[in-house]
């Protein structure tokens, strides 16, 4: 079983490892997956008034695949608007970390992963509205 | 790069160097070369005297007459002879069969494929130790069976099944009674002089010798006849047809002689070895060992590192060589069914590795692979959502997951 480089890359050098709180209105949280498959993910983007996402982090329960897919996604989503970031598509994910066939499924997590994020983002923004 | 340490010798076994010169010495010109079923001439003659030698090592460790010893081409050939010619031989009495849900695929295989031809199988469940009770073999047998097939030595857990009170349950009820010995032959004492097993299969590469050789014995008193899965030239009494491979047959002779001679010293080796690792690990915070450890194979331990995915944890020991109960390292997504058989979550399933040590181990190499260990599980639970939940008192069972 090889492993891209890419995907060593971020397995032995994960971006963004960490968490924010939950309560903070400007912190949107995607939690995907699950336990008993092997794989879970939380990604949280940090949304400023613009709507652009400003940071990002996450923690990932997974194959190396899936770990380098989530911190993959940090790196993608900084910088971009939130409308942006809900585009990204998981066969991009997968182009870039070159997963095979087996794990594509990991990228498909991580796209779920920041859909959910954004949701729950936009969610807390128009409950405060 | 440096070669990894290896931890997987219940996978398969390097070919000891005492093994691997006799071997060399049935292959070339000047070597013991000719066909052991020649009988015009001396190279035949040489040839099967030394797999009749072979054979005799075989039945000396098995304490068992040379004559019950077929060989084979691997323990997943003899699985298959053993089941496959029990079930079609004897179909006439009855076609119903019992094994277990923990049995190597060789077995469970096997018995799918004899289902699909019109036969019926029972899978037993072990209990959360991993273990077979005789009992429920007992309660399993109906009329209509006519073979059992319960391992001694689980694969991946390294558990025994106590195979002479299943041989008494299958003796009485006269249904015939099959051990798959792959992962005990060798390592522990087997007395079939004692056991009421009727077929046992053993593999060459799990006893440091080569791969490609197996042995199916097969009892003559009271006798058992099979139907043969391999047709040819009659060989093997006409149980398993092809010439007989005479370096590997003399390869696991040779195994099977230095595994007798030393089984003692290197049992007690082993159980210490395998003693020292988990007493390294398990003073860590939610670290289970998987099966019973009283009833245990010395060279086996599979161990759970709760909340840690078992295949990153095996990406992040590039230094050792150890197997996943995780089956993400191959094709399917499914965590490895013989965990999942005792009753075990499947987060727990997924978070598991299969330490195994043998003759060339040594206590460097475990020290060297529990400080690599250690350190990659507390990486790997850095990392992980769910350790962060465990530690926020978080219960994983009240979350309803999405599953995928």
């Amino acid at each position: 079983m090889a492993y891209s480089d890419q995907v060593m890359d971020h397995y032995q050098n994960p971006r963004n490892v960490g968490k924010f709180d939950d309560n903070d209105d400007q912190i949107g949280t995607g939690m995907v997956g699950a336990p008993a498959c092997g794989d879970v993910m939380r990604l949280q983007i940090k949304v400023n008034d613009d709507g652009i996402i400003e940071d990002a982090k996450f923690k990932t329960y997974g194959c190396g695949s899936a770990i380098a897919s989530s911190s993959l996604l940090t790196e993608w989503v900084k910088g971009r608007s939130i409308d942006d970031a809900a585009q990204i598509k998981n066969t991009e994910i997968a182009e870039e970390l070159a997963l095979p066939p087996v794990k594509i499924h990991c990228s498909v997590l991580a796209e779920d992963a920041i859909k959910a994020a954004v949701e729950d983002y936009r969610k807390k923004l128009n409950d405060v509205d | 790069m440096k070669a990894p340490v290896y931890f997987d010798y219940a996978a398969t076994t390097p070919v000891d160097p005492r093994v691997a010169q006799k071997m060399s010495e049935c292959l070339m010109t000047e070597g013991n070369f000719g066909n052991p079923a020649s009988r015009s001439h001396k190279f035949g003659w040489d040839a099967e005297e030394a797999v009749e030698l072979a054979r005799t090592q075989v039945a000396d460790l098995l304490n068992c007459d040379p004559r019950e010893v077929v060989w084979t081409s691997g323990a997943t050939e003899s699985d298959n002879l053993a089941i496959k010619g029990i079930a079609l031989f004897y179909k006439g009495k009855g076609k119903h069969i019992v094994t277990s849900k923990i049995e190597h695929k060789a077995v469970l295989d096997t018995c799918r494929h004899l289902e699909r031809e019109g036969f019926e199988v029972t899978y037993l469940e072990p209990g959360s130790d991993g273990l077979i009770r005789p009992e429920a073999v007992k309660a399993a047998l109906r009329e209509d069976t006519t073979l059992v097939s319960i391992m001694h030595v689980n694969n991946e857990i390294g558990v025994v099944n106590d195979i002479a009170a299943i041989g008494e349950v299958c003796r009485a009820a006269k249904v015939f009674y099959h051990v798959d010995a792959a992962q005990s032959a060798g390592k522990m004492p087997i007395d079939l002089a004692e056991l009421k097993v009727d077929l046992m299969s053993l593999s060459g590469h799990k006893m440091y010798g080569p791969k490609g050789v197996g042995v199916l014995y097969v009892r003559r008193k009271p006798r058992v006849r099979l139907e043969a899965q391999m047709h040819g030239g009659g060989h093997e009494r006409g149980m398993r047809s092809g010439t007989l491979a005479t370096h590997q047959l003399v390869g696991m002779g040779e195994a099977c002689r230095i595994a007798q001679e030393e089984m003692a010293s290197e049992g007690s080796r082993t159980l210490a070895l395998r003693e020292r690792l988990w007493h390294g690990l398990n003073d860590m915070e939610e670290v289970y060992v998987n099966g019973d450890l009283n009833a245990h194979v010395p060279g086996i331990i599979n161990i759970s590192f709760n909340y840690v995915e078992g295949e990153s944890l095996i990406m992040s020991l590039p230094e050792i060589a150890v197997s996943s109960g995780s089956a993400c390292t191959s094709a399917s997504l499914e965590p490895s069914y013989v965990l999942r058989a005792l009753g075990m979550n499947d987060e727990l399933a997924h978070s598991s590795l299969r330490f195994s040590v043998g003759r060339f181990t040594t206590e460097e190499d475990v020290d060297a692979a529990i400080a690599q260990v250690r350190t990659a599980v507390e990486k790997l639970r850095e990392l992980s959502p769910l350790w962060d939940m465990y530690k926020d008192g978080i219960d994983l069972d009240s979350i309803e997951w999405a599953a995928h």
